[in-house]
């Protein structure tokens, strides 16, 4: 299945002539057409091992219903990997911005300004983040992990520990916004198509975006020449903050239901597109689209293991084979790359 | 110590007893300096004697301490920031080189200052097609095959070096700052950059020219600073000072701390 990957047919071409040659399109964009080998790889075994599941539509709507609950803060989160930090507090947040939002709107507040009041607090758990990385130089795998039990625990003691009820009747609008299906398409993966392009724009077409990849790169440069990192890396926190808040409302609603532990079970799926994406740790370089479509190859394990009729166990060692595979190819092509790109010249 | 004719006019930009301390060390110590109109400055010294520290803080990297004042143009300036002092026409081409070694020549090229269409959104299509004019107008690269996609990794040192100059010079600079230049690059490469720091005073612009080779900086500038230790050790007209008598000196200065 991994064979869909390796560059066959399309070698990088040497430019015929001395004028300057453009790098070949695999080379730019290997690791997100790796990506996209790895995912219809594994579509194509679903639909061998279990072809009356595969050829249903229930269980795509199932898993366009629930991959976006994470892709969502994925696609967040591959910013600030990419300035070359990490955040490990989002699954708080989700709790926290909708414990927020449960609270305000079960004391009389209008949905819609709960809702902002929500994301407000997933902006501001966020901008503590940052300032704390950025600011104050604190290494974010440190300082996310202790944020992360301070708004889990200011969530806990809000909500004393009890749940809230999201029904429908109740809560039609954000029901609409969150768990509809217009036009038969499950409302959660438009969201997440939705904010992919957002997030492509604001990565690649802004100056923000722009900034983000020289933080990320060499922070000593960028500043430099006057970029103020502090700022960049701030904002890239507060938007995981806001998407985190995003998909806490969406997977709450869901479920009908919001749980003080919403969120649990979250961080390594998240974390795993990221890097499934292509997405370097080491900051500098990354994609959006490629961690969308390696959420949605982390979504359908999880719902493919087991409508292939496979023992449920197989799950974690097939995320673990998938990722650990991927992650490894992506290595191996992009050195090969990188070596032809220093002697093809 | 000589400080006699200093050029007429008011200074491009200017430092007035500045100071700077980064906790126990004291980098610059009530440091004058002043670079005019169409001069090109050079600032020779030894390790640590403060030169780096100077041109950081002109750039507006490093902010002095209190007490330092930096005027531009006649203009006392109390908010003076890299972003402040490049939209005010004043260049860097680092020791570093400032570059990121990840990213394509083009984000490189206009680190900082990226262009944007009127949508607001950034103009990669331009960011490309200049990169890549600017390439083959400035550094020569018509005959390699680079492209302003290619990663900077993947570039020589002089090549690299191009990359810095070349993003110097695309902004129009009025001052334009080199330090140390000439570390890493070959012989050609090292006559290409000394060619390019007369070509800003023949295009009537300022630079300062920082580097530890005295055979590099005597024969291109009009003014010379020597620091030593965080201080003015002392200023020369290039008319009023043979290169020999300055090596002499500059040893003096190394064994002594003083000119004199």
């Amino acid at each position: 299945m991994v064979a869909e990957t390796q560059p066959t047919g399309e070698k990088p071409k040497k430019p015929q002539d001395n004028r300057v040659g453009k790098p070949s399109f695999l080379r730019r964009y290997v690791s997100q057409v790796g990506i996209v080998g790895v995912g219809l790889a594994m579509w194509l075994a679903f639909v061998i091992a279990a072809p009356q599941v595969f050829t249903n539509q229930n269980i795509y709507i199932a898993f366009a219903q629930t991959t976006p609950q994470f892709g969502i803060i994925a696609i967040a989160l591959t910013f600030v990997v990419i300035t070359g930090e990490m955040d490990l507090s989002f699954p708080s947040i989700m709790a926290l911005g909708t414990a927020v939002f449960c609270l305000l709107a079960q004391g009389g507040l209008a949905w819609p300004l709960a809702l902002v009041a929500a994301f407000g607090t997933g902006a501001l758990c966020g901008w503590i983040n940052g300032t704390l990385v950025a600011w104050l130089n604190i290494p974010s795998l440190v300082i996310t992990i202790g944020t992360s039990f301070l708004f889990r625990g200011l969530e806990l003691v809000m909500m004393d520990g009890t749940g809230v009820p999201l029904t429908a009747q109740e809560y039609p609008e954000m029901h609409a916004i969150f768990r509809s299906s217009p036009f038969g398409i499950p409302v959660q993966t438009l969201w997440m198509i939705i904010i992919l392009i957002g997030a492509w724009f604001l990565l690649n077409r802004s100056r923000f975006g722009a900034h983000v990849f020289l933080v990320g790169d060499n922070p000593t440069s960028a500043r430099l020449m006057g970029i103020n990192a502090v700022s960049v890396k701030t904002r890239a926190f507060m938007l995981v903050g806001v998407m985190a808040t995003f998909s806490g409302l969406m997977t709450s609603i869901y479920g009908f239901y919001f749980w003080p532990t919403t969120g649990e079970g979250f961080l390594l799926n998240t974390i795993a597109s990221v890097f499934l994406g292509g997405t370097s740790v080491f900051g500098g370089t990354g994609s959006v689209a490629g961690t969308f479509f390696a959420s949605y190859i982390i979504g359908a394990i999880n719902a493919g293991v087991v409508a292939a009729g496979i023992n449920a166990f197989y799950t974690q060692l097939a995320f673990g084979l998938v990722i650990v595979v991927s992650v490894v190819l992506q290595t191996l092509i992009d050195r090969r790359m990188k070596r032809q790109s220093l002697t093809g010249r | 110590m000589t400080q006699t004719t200093t050029p007429p006019g008011t200074p491009v930009i200017e430092l007035r007893n500045v100071s700077k301390t980064f906790g126990e060390v004291r980098s610059l110590s009530g440091v004058d300096f002043a670079v005019y109109p169409g001069e090109i400055v050079g600032l020779l010294g030894d390790n640590g004697a403060g030169k780096s520290t100077l041109v950081k803080t002109v750039m507006g990297f490093h902010a002095p301490d209190p007490g330092g004042e930096i005027w531009f143009n006649g203009e006392r300036i109390d908010d003076w920031s890299v972003a402040r002092a490049r939209d005010l026409g004043i260049e860097t081409i680092y020791q570093e080189r400032a570059l990121c070694e990840k990213q394509p020549i083009w984000r490189n090229m206009f680190m900082g200052r990226e262009p944007r269409t009127k949508w607001g959104l950034l103009d990669v299509a331009r960011m490309r097609s200049e990169s890549a004019r600017l390439m083959s107008d400035h550094m020569g690269f018509t005959s390699a095959a680079v492209h302003p996609d290619n990663v900077v990794a993947t570039m020589s040192g002089g090549e690299k070096q191009g990359v810095a100059i070349t993003r110097a010079l695309y902004f129009d600079a009025n001052l334009v700052i080199l330090d140390e230049p000439t570390v890493g690059l070959s012989l050609t490469e090292t006559k290409k950059t000394l060619d390019f720091v007369s070509g800003i005073k023949t295009a009537g612009k300022s630079a300062i020219f920082i580097d530890h080779n005295i055979f590099h900086v005597y024969p291109v500038v009009d003014r010379l600073y020597v620091l030593d230790r965080g201080k003015v050790a002392g200023i020369y007209q290039k008319s009023e000072i043979s290169m020999d008598d300055l090596i002499e000196r500059l040893y003096h200065v190394a064994r002594t701390g003083s000119l004199n």
